[in-house]
Order: C-alpha cells, then sequence, then structure tokens
C-alpha cells in the first residue's frame, strides 16, 4: 500500500516535470529568438528560415555608432533620467497619500476615496489629448519636463496598493508614538516608513520602470522631436512600415538591452513585488 | 455562514445559497445606492442653505474687520495680525480678478457657442496677399472654459473660508484668546492638519493632469468635434445626446461597430480574466506541489518573461505569429499549412487570448502562491482521506477557496483587462479590419477603437463617448462585485 502510494506520487511528479518543461520551453522560446535574432547578419523582419545563417554583434555596435536617424544611446539617457526623476517624484507623493488615506482621518477621506475611485475606471489614456493642449498652453510639449510632470501626475491616484499595505500596520503604533509626543508628520517618517520597506521598493520600481515600457502618452507629447524620445518609443518607431526591413534586427538588439537590466532588476526584486501586491490588492 | 459550512452543503444547496446571498446582495446593494445619492442630496442642500445662512448671519454680527473681508479677502486676518496669512489671501484675490478680467471671462462668454467666428481670409490689395484674421478656437475655448470654472470653483471655497476665519478669529479674541501665529499655522500643518500638507500636491497633480482633461473629454462627448470640424481651421458646438443616440441605436455604421466591439470586449475580458487566473493557480500548484525540485528554477523561467518588457515580447509576437512568421515556417517543416494567426477574425481572437495567457500567467502564478500556501492543510487531507484525486481536490477545494479568497483582485484584473490595451494594440493592432465595422478591426477592444478614433482619425467626440460607455461598464462590474464582497466593509480590520 506504502509502496504504491509512492509510485503513484512519482508517477504524478514525472507528468508534472514534463508538463514544467514543456511550458517552460513555450515560456523562454520567444525570449530565445529575439536574443538569436539581435544577433542575426541579414537584415529584414521576415526570414524563410529559422536559425540564422551569419551571425554578428554590428546590430549592437551601429545601436551606438549609427545614431543619425535612430539615437538610442540618446534615449537611454532620455529615458534613466526622466525614470530617476520620476520615480523619485512618484515614490515620495505615492507614499504620502496613501499614508493620509490609510492611517490619518479627517472629513474628506472617505469623498477622496470615492473620487479616486471614480476616475480610476475612465481609460487612463482618454484624458491624454487634453493633457497635451493643456501642456502646449505652459509651453512644455515635446520635453522630459513634461513627461516627468505626466508621469509623476497620476501618483495620487494609484494609492490602492500602498494603502493596503498600510492598513496592516497596527494602529497601536502610531498611539504610542503619539502619546510620547511625536507629531503626525514625525509618525510617518520615523515610525511607519522603517517598517514599510517592501511596499517602498515596489512604489520606487513600479514608478522608475514606467517610462521604460510607455509608449502611448510618449508618443502624444513628443510628436516628432526624436531627440526626446526614450527607449520604448524609439524602438517602437523601428517597427513602422518604411523602417522595420532595415532596422528589425537593431531593434532586437535594443530590447535585448533594455530587458537585461530590467530583468535583473525584477528578478531581484520580486519579493517585494509579491509582497506589495498580495497586501494591496488581494486582501483588500 | 463560515465558509467551512458552506463546502459541507450539497451543491443545489450551494447554488441556493449563492442565489439568495446574489439577490439579497443586489436588492441590499440598490437600496443602498438610492439612499446614499438621497443622503447626499440632502446633505448637498442643507449645506447650501446652511452657508447662505451663515454668509448674511456672519456679515451683521461681525466687526468692520469681518465686514471688510466681504469685500477685500485676508483684511480679517491682516487687520488683526494675521499678515502672511492675510497677504496671502489678498494676493489670491488680486491674481483672481486680473486673470478673470484679462483672460478667463472672454473665454467664459464664448462657452455656451464654443466660438462663432471662423477663420477669415482677407485679400491684401496693398501687399497683393492674403491675410487670415485669427478666428474663434472652439477647443481652446472649452479647455480654457473648463479650466476657468475650476479655478472659479476654487476661488469661491477660499472667499468662504477668508470669511469664516475673520469670523472665527473675531470670536477668539472676544474670548480674550490669541490667534494662531504663522509658526502656530506651520506646525498644526505637520501634526493636525498633517492630511492637508501630505495631499495638496498630489491632488494638484491629478486636478490637472487628470480630472481636468477627463471633464474636458466627458464635454467633448456632447459636442460634434469630428475630423470634419478641426479647430482652428473651423469651429465645432454643442450637440446634446446626438453621439450617444448615434453609437446606441442609430441603424447605421456606427452603432453596429459598437455593439460589435462591445461584445468581443466583454467576451475577451471574461476569457482573459479566468483564463490566466485558473491556469496561473495551476501553474503555481504544480511548481510548489511536494517533491518537485528546482522550485526557484521553475519560477525564476516564469519571472523572465514578466520582467521582459511587454511591448517588446508583444511587438515580438506579432512578428513570430504573422503570416510569414517564424511559427508558420516551422509549422511548414512540419508540413502543415500557414495558419493565419493574425489575420483571420475568428483565429486572431483565439491568438490573442492565448498570448495573453502566455503573458499573464507568471503573475497569478506569483501572486497567488502565497495565497495557496495558506489554503488550510486539514481541508485537503479529509479530501485525501475521503480518496479525492488532484482533479477534484483542485475544483472543489483549490478553485473555491481561492475565488471566496481573491474577489477583489477578480475584479481588478477584469476591469483591467477591458482596458487592457497592450496586448490588442501591440499584437494585433486591432486587425483584421471589418468591413462592416466603422474604424475597427474585429480584435479591437473599446480601447483600441478609442485610440484609433483620437489617433489616426480625429474622431473625438466619438472617442469620448466611448470612454464614457467604458467608465460605465467598468463602473457597474466593479459596483456589483465589489460591494457584494466584504473587502469593502473590513477595511480598517486589522488597525
Amino acid at each position: 500500500m506504502r509502496m504504491g502510494m509512492k509510485k503513484r506520487g512519482n508517477v504524478a511528479n514525472t507528468i508534472i516535470y514534463i508538463i514544467l518543461s514543456v511550458l517552460s520551453v513555450l515560456w523562454i522560446l520567444p525570449i530565445l529568438w529575439l536574443v538569436i535574432t539581435s544577433f542575426r547578419a541579414e537584415l529584414g523582419a521576415w526570414t524563410p528560415y529559422i536559425l540564422p545563417k551569419e551571425y554578428t554583434i554590428n546590430n549592437y555596435t551601429r545601436l551606438f555608432t549609427d545614431t543619425a536617424l535612430f539615437n538610442y544611446p540618446r534615449w537611454f539617457m532620455n529615458t534613466l533620467v526622466v525614470a530617476v526623476f520620476s520615480c523619485i517624484i512618484t515614490t515620495i507623493l505615492n507614499l504620502m497619500t496613501s499614508y493620509t488615506l490609510s492611517r490619518l482621518r479627517f472629513k474628506a477621506r472617505r469623498a477622496i476615496l470615492n473620487i479616486g475611485l471614480i476616475l480610476g475606471m475612465f481609460p487612463g489614456f482618454m484624458a491624454m489629448i487634453a493633457v497635451y493642449f493643456l501642456l502646449k498652453a505652459i509651453g512644455l510639449t515635446q520635453s522630459l519636463v513634461a513627461l516627468v510632470l505626466v508621469y509623476s501626475a497620476g501618483a495620487g491616484l494609484s494609492y490602492y496598493i500602498a494603502k493596503g499595505f498600510f492598513d496592516t500596520i497596527p494602529k497601536s503604533l502610531d498611539e504610542a508614538a503619539t502619546i510620547d509626543g511625536a507629531t503626525q508628520n514625525m509618525v510617518f517618517w520615523k515610525v511607519i516608513l522603517p517598517l514599510s520597506k517592501p511596499i517602498v521598493i515596489y512604489t520606487a520600481l513600479m514608478a522608475f520602470m514606467a517610462p521604460w515600457l510607455d509608449f502611448i502618452f510618449v508618443s502624444v507629447i513628443m510628436k516628432d522631436n526624436y531627440n526626446n524620445y526614450t527607449v520604448a518609443l524609439g524602438l517602437w518607431q523601428m517597427l513602422t512600415r518604411e523602417n522595420i526591413y532595415q532596422y528589425f534586427t537593431q531593434f532586437c538588439a535594443g530590447a535585448v538591452l533594455i530587458s537585461i537590466p530590467i530583468t535583473l532588476l525584477f528578478i531581484k526584486m520580486q519579493k517585494y513585488y509579491v509582497e506589495g501586491v498580495t497586501a494591496g490588492g488581494v486582501k483588500g | 455562514m463560515q465558509y467551512i459550512d458552506y463546502v459541507t452543503l450539497p451543491w443545489y444547496k450551494k447554488i441556493v445559497v449563492r442565489l439568495t446571498k446574489a439577490a439579497k446582495n443586489l436588492g441590499h446593494n440598490f437600496v443602498a445606492l438610492i439612499s446614499k445619492i438621497g443622503k447626499f442630496l440632502i446633505s448637498a442642500f442643507t449645506g447650501i442653505v446652511g452657508g447662505i445662512k451663515y454668509f448674511f448671519s456672519t456679515f451683521w454680527k461681525g466687526d468692520i474687520r469681518t465686514k471688510l473681508s466681504y469685500l477685500f479677502m485676508g483684511s480679517g486676518c491682516l487687520l488683526r495680525g494675521q499678515i502672511v496669512r492675510g497677504l496671502a489671501f489678498l494676493a489670491l484675490q488680486m491674481f483672481y480678478i486680473v486673470y478673470m478680467v484679462s483672460f478667463g471671462w472672454g473665454q467664459l462668454k464664448l462657452f455656451p457657442t464654443l466660438g462663432t467666428a471662423t477663420k477669415k481670409e482677407i485679400w491684401d490689395e496693398v501687399n497683393q496677399i492674403y491675410l487670415y484674421e485669427q478666428g474663434d478656437n472652439s477647443m481652446l475655448i472649452l479647455l480654457f472654459s473648463v479650466l476657468t470654472i475650476a479655478i472659479s470653483i476654487v476661488m469661491f471655497y477660499l472667499y468662504f473660508r477668508n470669511i469664516r476665519m475673520a469670523y472665527e478669529n473675531q470670536q477668539l479674541l472676544k474670548a480674550g484668546k490669541k490667534l494662531n501665529t504663522i509658526v502656530d499655522d506651520a506646525r498644526e500643518f505637520l501634526d493636525k492638519k498633517l492630511h492637508v500638507t501630505f495631499l495638496s500636491l498630489p491632488t494638484l497633480g491629478v486636478i490637472f493632469f487628470t480630472a481636468l482633461p477627463l471633464i474636458f473629454m466627458i464635454l467633448i462627448a456632447f459636442t460634434n468635434y469630428d475630423k470634419n470640424h478641426q479647430p482652428p481651421g473651423s469651429l465645432f458646438t454643442w450637440v446634446g445626446l446626438e453621439n450617444f443616440r448615434n453609437i446606441l441605436s442609430g441603424r447605421d455604421v456606427l452603432a453596429t461597430t459598437f455593439k460589435g466591439v462591445l461584445a468581443w470586449t466583454i467576451i475577451w475580458a471574461i476569457f482573459a480574466t479566468f483564463s490566466n487566473y485558473i491556469l496561473g493557480m495551476l501553474l503555481a500548484l504544480m511548481i510548489n506541489k511536494k517533491g518537485i525540485k528546482f522550485k526557484s528554477m521553475w519560477r525564476t523561467i516564469f519571472v523572465i518573461t514578466i520582467a521582459v518588457p511587454q511591448f517588446v515580447t508583444l511587438l515580438l509576437m506579432s512578428r513570430l505569429l504573422d503570416d510569414r512568421g517564424a511559427v508558420n515556417i516551422l509549422l511548414g517543416y512540419l508540413g502543415m499549412g500557414p495558419v493565419k494567426f493574425l489575420t483571420d477574425a475568428a483565429i486572431a481572437r483565439v491568438t490573442v487570448i492565448v498570448v495573453n495567457i502566455w503573458v499573464g500567467v507568471p503573475y497569478t502564478m506569483l501572486i497567488t502562491t502565497g495565497i495557496l500556501m495558506n489554503i488550510p492543510a486539514e481541508l485537503y487531507e479529509s479530501a485525501r482521506i475521503d480518496g479525492a484525486g488532484p482533479y477534484k481536490t483542485f475544483t472543489k477545494i483549490t478553485l473555491p477557496y481561492m475565488l471566496f479568497v481573491t474577489t477583489p483582485y477578480l475584479i481588478t484584473q477584469f476591469v483591467s483587462n477591458i482596458n487592457n490595451f497592450n496586448v490588442i494594440f501591440l499584437l494585433s493592432g486591432g486587425n483584421p479590419l471589418a468591413l462592416d465595422y466603422y474604424q475597427a478591426g474585429k480584435t479591437d477592444l473599446l480601447v483600441t477603437w478609442l485610440y484609433k478614433l483620437t489617433v489616426n482619425y480625429q474622431d473625438y467626440n466619438l472617442a469620448s463617448t466611448i470612454g464614457i460607455m467604458i467608465f460605465v461598464i467598468s463602473a457597474a462590474a466593479s459596483l456589483i462585485v465589489y460591494n457584494s464582497s466584504s473587502s469593502a466593509k473590513k477595511e480598517g480590520m486589522f488597525q
């Protein structure tokens, strides 16, 4: 009987190993193909065969040398600058908002929560045309400042996850600190923030990654100012009908280059990601 | 009823319990909603009446300094020694007057018509050229009117605050108390009024970059701002509910498109949400099963696909699945004909759902892992003793438990799938195009259609109308489920 159970367990595990292996291959293949294509010597988006005939690192070097039309190094720096600034601003604003809505009690609190919920249900870029005209009115379009503004301005609305986290910290901590004479401001910086490392890292990570991933807002704001493009929009531009034949392999190389740091960052931080999402999104 | 009691019921009783609960909730929610609206209206009305009463009675009761603050904002503070506060109020009033006189009023005056003067061409006899006389720009008029109205509302609130503050100061002095100095104020904003300090910047950001633009776009839904009415060349104007009528009940191509796209959006949202949810959970279960080795390796493999930017993987997929793409070449090697993954309407719809599984399953795997670990082991134990196989254990224990715990997560997923722009836009671009649709394809969701209408075709009025419809759908979906789930009420339970 015991042997039978064990055997059955082994069979089940073998089946699971097979399924997991097949799935892993399915999940890894497209990414492998991306890497291989980034080393392909032949141009074009499609080849009538799967593995390249010749390999080269030219696709990578050309990203940095052939900058007349597509200035990859510059886009990279643009994105880095925007990401750093909007990360700092967004993290601070987001944490302040979520902390306030989670732990401070004031008259307008419920109303603000409801308004936030309602605003969040409109499709995000429905407003972008109007945002563009607003930026134009203050003479900020096509600049990196505008991008930082647009990315950080939404911080007040994405309080949901961090608020969920703050909700789980016992209220008695604040009370103890208040009795010791701390102001609410000190409670936030000295008591709550040190306890909130996972959510701080999660918020910063999300804010830092956003500019690398978004191309919709950038495309609306930057229009044809190639110099101020971010990496995502620049790479996206390489795949337009007139460029794709010439630049597809370079697109793959550029994509690999930005994927590496983001992947490393994400794998390193995935613990915080999971903690952040489960604290805020699932427990509710 | 505890979860454990519910599980032990026979299936028909479960259905009865579910249905009565849903009905109860629905009725309850509806009544709650109506009463909430009613309460809000009543409190708004009493608030206004009270405000008016306060406005006049304070004027009678106020001394000269308070009375003066009805005319010059801040006098009630300034003349009682609160210099900074008083000057700030005064400066705001000056700014508002200058703004209204020089700019705001001019815009507001044109708001009802959105401009009447079109751009004119005038032949200049002397220089032998056409001169252009700048006409009204409906778009800018609308934008700045919204801005002016918003500023005016804020100003009105501040004006009222100013009166209130003046009167409170008067009362305080009468009672022999000291007024707050600027230092006291600063201290208060770091303690009792910290919420004001912390929320002011984020609120400003949201107002300027989300709320005002949204109000502007909502108003656009009631105009004829389409590709034939583009300022500055021509004007657009108010058309009432015509756009909604066209989309909802017209018999022309617009209504057909809306119905088709809406149906597909809902089908998509349901399939995308639940396929990811269930498959992600199965994956997590497999990886975490006792006896499976290299857990972190398996997890990392799937996490890598999250970490590679979505626009990269999706654009790549669209090339891979192209009629001439690598997948079809591979199929060719195996002697199978090319499959029109993205060019045949029915196949394309399946393709986007399948690719979405590829994109989304690792997320669900990551997120559900922790919760799966929390399922009480006794449940599994007793199931095993009763001889339940893995399939039965999953459908009878794991799935119901997870559904029970993660309802809020599912709703957010559902709503974000209704708005899932990236997958559709980057993968299929909404194609294949449909001849009986207006500027949309067979895999277009409402959001991607909205995007096309704004960016490619400048039909802003239609786009805004669709945006409002998306809002209505998301709001309805969340309201129904969210209110009936307990998490809304449990807020603060841990505190």
